[in-house]
């Protein structure tokens, strides 16, 4: 993988604004380095200002303010079909009166590249995307499995510098998607391109990219690595956002370095990482990830804790939530792997809910600039 | 069907129903139908004569169909209708194929208000577009000339082109022009290669619609056609005063017979149009091999 390979202004967004109806802010100020052939998913709720940015880089949307530079230059400058960039439609966008082959074809001939080439480099993507057999069949004969893998082999069959895709596999159900996210994941790094992903999919965000930049009202909120995004949350949105959070209020006590203590609402006291909390004496939110709360002993007393009463469990397959709620009413979640040895709690029992100080954050929300 | 819950009188009523609506049919279509057979007469008569109700073969004949094709007025008048037909419908067809593509963009402003002008033709009583077209081609010099008439017909033909084209771009998938785009192509290349074949179905019976008009049209050749540019529905009118006989009929039936194969085109095109639209599985003819 060419992660950290490249000039990492290969792909640039500066201080990116878009409105469409010269009050409200749809992007607020987008920034983001790209570096070639890395994959950044852009995640958030809809509506959040991500495909926005998508189609401000194909050209379909103009940029409001700011600047999108691809190799130092200008896209604004560059018309829309003469920007390189290959795209994966949510709906495919084959063109339904040619048939897959003439599809695969079409970048290729608009480049008025020899037959004989064109038809090496069809048969070649045909292979690439295992659909050898349904080059003289049309769209419409294909299921949306196949037809998705013709918009991917589409996209990238004329060699594009960027291939932007927006939610590509929204229309497909949950077996196809994850054997397309393989599928993508497979040609990314055999051919090393690019990739800009749109989706409001955290799963999906974390199982395919290099790194993930996380939307909301028309901000990044964080952008990081998978594994950063998850256990070392920006902010509490991400932390909602990005998996499931247990959250305790409570005020801060102390801070020393990147470690605060807090003392809970219902008068607990804990240790946690710092994130973007404030200032002795003001509220935050501890945020804990259900799997790292037990109600076993497991960690022994090294770790915080909390008193909580057992409400009900749900029973999901490989692990089982068991709900609890403290003494000030907060609901707690914990996640546990179905494992015969944990002990069986019925209604009311009171625990002690522990984790490690290292596996919480306190956070609080971020403030994001609303104005022009 | 009358069902079987009926009573008497609902069974009546049902029954009177049936009878008037078919009574209101043969009122509509008699008069078209009974040109038909008394095309067919072997004596210059507009009525039917007593060998004609006993089927007699030798009551009919087949020479007022002969006697439109020796008749140079006729002939004259035929080659004016396809002529004039042909290039009103191709200006009609380019124009409105245009304005319905530039219509339907989101961002087109004053929309209603320029659809609404560009119908109006058809909904402008013609006696009254054609006294205003008069007028103001007089004015160009082009009364009286087939580029004239040409154009007149192209105005009265434009807006079934732009109903019929706007009708297969509602519900078109704009990503497909979006993706052409991307891949590569120019404004006029998706123009052509994506949004072109794929409206084709609504284009081609704007262009048949665009044709009957002009070939059906006798009001605005009236005021514009000089005795050089008269077409069969001209020549049919001045032959109803001028020479009473049955060679009318015979070009009446030719014209049926043109019309009915004209709509039964556009019907299946509307149903080929509505199974690309309906089922996407259904598109290709044959292409599975």
């Amino acid at each position: 993988m060419a992660e950290q390979a490249g000039d990492i202004s290969f792909l640039q967004f500066t201080n990116v604004k878009k409105t469409y109806d010269h009050k409200n802010l749809v992007v607020k100020d987008f920034n983001l380095d790209v570096a070639q052939g890395e994959f950044i998913t852009l995640l958030g709720p809809s509506g959040s200002g991500k495909t926005t940015c998508l189609m401000m880089l194909a050209g379909f949307e103009d940029v409001t303010s700011g600047e999108i530079l691809i190799n130092g230059r200008s896209v604004t400058s560059i018309a829309p079909y003469a920007r390189n960039i290959g795209m994966v439609f949510q709906q495919y966008a084959l063109f339904p009166h040619m048939t897959i082959r003439e599809n695969l074809a079409y970048p290729l001939k608009i480049r008025k590249q020899p037959k004989a080439q064109i038809r090496a480099k069809v048969d070649e993507y045909l292979a690439l995307v295992e659909l050898q057999d349904f080059g003289n069949r049309y769209p419409g004969q294909l299921s949306g499995g196949q037809r998705q893998r013709v918009a991917l082999a589409r996209a990238l069959i004329f060699a594009p510098d960027i291939v932007l895709m927006d939610e590509p596999l929204g229309a497909l159900d949950k077996k196809l998607r994850e054997q397309m996210q393989f599928e993508i994941k497979r040609l990314h790094e055999q051919l090393g391109f690019t990739v800009i992903y749109v989706t409001h999919d955290q799963t999906e965000a974390l199982t395919m990219s290099d790194r993930i930049a996380v939307f909301n009202n028309g901000i990044v909120q964080q952008c990081a690595p998978p594994h950063v995004l998850y256990e070392r949350p920006a902010n509490l949105f991400v932390a909602d956002f990005i998996g499931e959070s247990n959250k305790l209020k409570g005020v801060i006590a102390s801070v020393a370095d990147d470690t605060v203590s807090v003392r809970l609402d219902d008068g607990a006291q804990v240790s946690t990482l710092r994130a973007n909390c404030s200032e002795i004496g003001l509220p935050t939110t501890v945020s804990v990830r259900p799997e790292k709360l037990t109600f076993t002993d497991r960690l022994g007393s090294a770790g915080n804790q909390v008193k909580a009463r057992f409400i009900t469990r749900h029973y999901v397959g490989e692990y089982i939530r068991y709900h609890f709620q403290t003494a000030d009413g907060t609901e707690l979640v914990v996640k546990n792997l179905n494992d015969s040895s944990a002990p069986q709690l019925s209604a009311q029992d009171e625990v002690a809910l522990a984790w490690l100080p290292q596996d919480s954050q306190a956070l609080d929300r971020q403030d994001v600039p609303t104005t022009l | 069907m009358i069902p079987a819950h009926f009573g008497i009188w609902h069974r009546l009523g049902a029954r009177l129903l049936q009878v008037s609506s078919w009574l209101v049919l043969l009122f509509l279509i008699l008069p078209i139908l009974v040109i038909v057979p008394l095309s067919f007469n072997i004596e210059p008569f507009f009525s039917f004569t007593e060998g004609m109700l006993r089927l007699q073969p030798e009551a009919y004949s087949l020479r007022w169909y002969q006697a439109i094709f020796d008749d140079p007025k006729w002939i004259l008048a035929i080659q004016n209708s396809f002529f004039i037909g042909f290039f009103a419908t191709l200006i009609a067809t380019v124009l409105g194929t245009c304005a319905a593509v530039g219509l339907a963009r989101d961002d087109m402003p004053l929309r209603r208000l320029i659809t609404a002008l560009l119908l109006s033709p058809m909904i402008v009583p013609l006696i009254i577009t054609a006294a205003g077209m008069f007028f103001f081609y007089s004015e160009l010099g082009l009364a009286g000339s087939y580029l004239g008439v040409i154009l007149a017909h192209a105005a009265l033909g434009t807006p079934f082109v732009i109903i019929t084209v706007t009708a297969t771009l509602t519900g078109f998938d704009y990503s497909l022009a979006r993706a052409a785009v991307n891949l590569g192509a120019t404004p006029l290349r998706v123009f052509f290669d994506i949004i072109m074949p794929l409206i084709r179905p609504g284009v081609i019976s704007g262009a048949l619609f665009a044709f009957i008009t002009s070939f059906d049209e006798v009001v605005v050749i009236l005021f514009m056609a000089g005795p050089q540019q008269r077409t069969i529905p001209r020549q049919m009118f001045s032959g109803l005063r001028e020479q009473i006989n049955p060679s009318i009929l015979a070009i009446a039936t030719l014209l049926i017979l043109v019309s009915i194969a004209l709509l039964i085109t556009i019907e299946l095109l509307r149903r080929r149009a509505a199974r690309l639209r309906g089922s996407e599985a259904d598109v290709p003819p044959a292409a599975t091999s």
